[in-house]
């Protein structure tokens, strides 16, 4: 059991799918101007990830070699749609600010990667646990590089203003805006990168 | 003119790389040398092209007509991955020198989505087939500078002595958002 644990859990510092794996880093950069838009883009992608990984160990035995990489894809594809469907019916705002990012959700290497290197080899419970643990990573990931950026862009976190900058004569925070916009994902992840590096060592 | 204005968004503007983290993965995967960026400049180009066309006609000749575009993702990415097939056995047969330049980059450009981003991005700015297809040669272009001048940096990044945590990703991707600041310096530009 303890390797069943080991399993769910490297997916956060240890192989944290984004900050050591560097996989899935389009979604990753493009998303995450809040944290609430990073922790949604997370739980779409863990549902994709969990549901592909539970559908491959299934069905591997019944795909021929030659052509597994295509039928992942569909499989793969298939879920997008269910989460695309899914989030414009009762998650309009999210669905939104997330984009076209939902439908790329098809190619972030992080979920083909788990299907081929991981689901396509292991049982059905271990594969779950693996798409479970990956996924929490990547969310965990996403949430706190969009908190920090929030923090700093926009003055709050999870939409909740927190007043730690000075606000101008319209009572306006006065915030680092670039850190919202795009060169600010580029260097928070860097630093992310790092620090995660540091405590790994 | 028009067609004019629609380069210049997407070369400058709304760079796909630096403004809207598209294929961020071979930005940062093979950008280490000048050689290589090129090289993969060209094959994304090349496909990027010919994928918009196709998924353009798809989208209006069979998925709006029989309405189903909900199949829209599912048969994008299809089609994006035959086709890059296909274009690897084509450019083996007609152009071996071509292929020998662009070959080991085509299998990767299938995950990379500039290509499935294009696409789709194409048929929700209802852009006509011709100008489509202008979007999408300004968007290759887009990439392959974003894509030339960070393998150029980066090779100078390499001789310089960098914080021990720092060293490799970390250190490129503050050059990238250093390059990222610098190109909202277009905005307003068209």
């Amino acid at each position: 059991m303890s390797s069943q644990m080991q399993n769910f859990t490297k997916g956060f510092i240890k192989e944290n799918p984004v900050f050591v794996l560097l996989l899935g880093l389009c979604p990753t950069l493009g998303v995450t101007t809040s944290a609430l838009n990073g922790f949604g883009m997370g739980l779409a992608t863990m549902f994709v990830l969990v549901m592909s990984n539970i559908v491959v160990s299934l069905v591997k035995n019944f795909i021929p070699d030659k052509v597994r990489i295509p039928a992942f894809i569909v499989i793969i594809a298939s879920f997008v749609t269910i989460v695309e469907l899914l989030m414009q019916g009762y998650m309009q705002a999210l669905y939104e600010s997330l984009g076209l990012f939902i439908p790329l959700i098809v190619v972030n290497c992080l979920v083909l990667g788990r299907a081929e290197a991981f689901a396509s080899k292991n049982k059905l419970w271990p594969s779950i646990v693996d798409g479970m643990g990956m996924g929490l990573g990547f969310t965990f990931a996403l949430t706190i590089l969009g908190g920090i950026r929030e923090i700093l862009g926009s003055d709050s976190i999870f939409d909740t203003l927190l007043h730690i900058f000075p606000v101008d004569k319209d009572g306006n925070p006065i915030t680092m805006i670039a850190f919202v916009l795009a060169p600010g994902a580029f260097i928070v992840l860097a630093y992310l990168i790092a620090l995660t590096r540091k405590l790994n060592k | 003119m028009e067609y004019i204005v629609i380069i210049i968004a997407a070369v400058f503007v709304n760079n796909i790389v630096l403004a809207q983290f598209l294929g961020v993965c071979p930005f940062l995967g093979v950008s280490g040398k000048v050689s290589t960026s090129v090289g993969m400049s060209g094959a994304v180009m090349f496909v990027l092209t010919i994928a918009t066309m196709v998924t353009w006609l798809i989208q209006h000749y069979i998925l709006n007509v029989f309405d189903l575009q909900f199949l829209q993702t599912i048969t994008f990415i299809l089609v994006i991955a035959s086709l890059v097939q296909m274009v690897e056995i084509i450019l083996k047969k007609v152009s071996p020198a071509m292929y020998q330049a662009l070959g080991i980059f085509l299998p990767l450009i299938t995950t990379n989505c500039a290509v499935l981003g294009v696409a789709i991005l194409t048929v929700q700015k209802d852009y006509s087939l011709i100008e489509g297809v202008i979007f999408a040669v300004g968007n290759s272009i887009g990439f392959g500078l974003a894509m030339i001048l960070f393998s150029g940096l980066r090779e100078h990044l390499d001789l310089m002595e960098v914080p021990a945590g720092m060293r490799g990703v970390p250190a490129a991707l503050i050059v990238g958002g250093i390059l990222a600041l610098a190109f909202m310096g277009f905005t307003g530009l068209a």
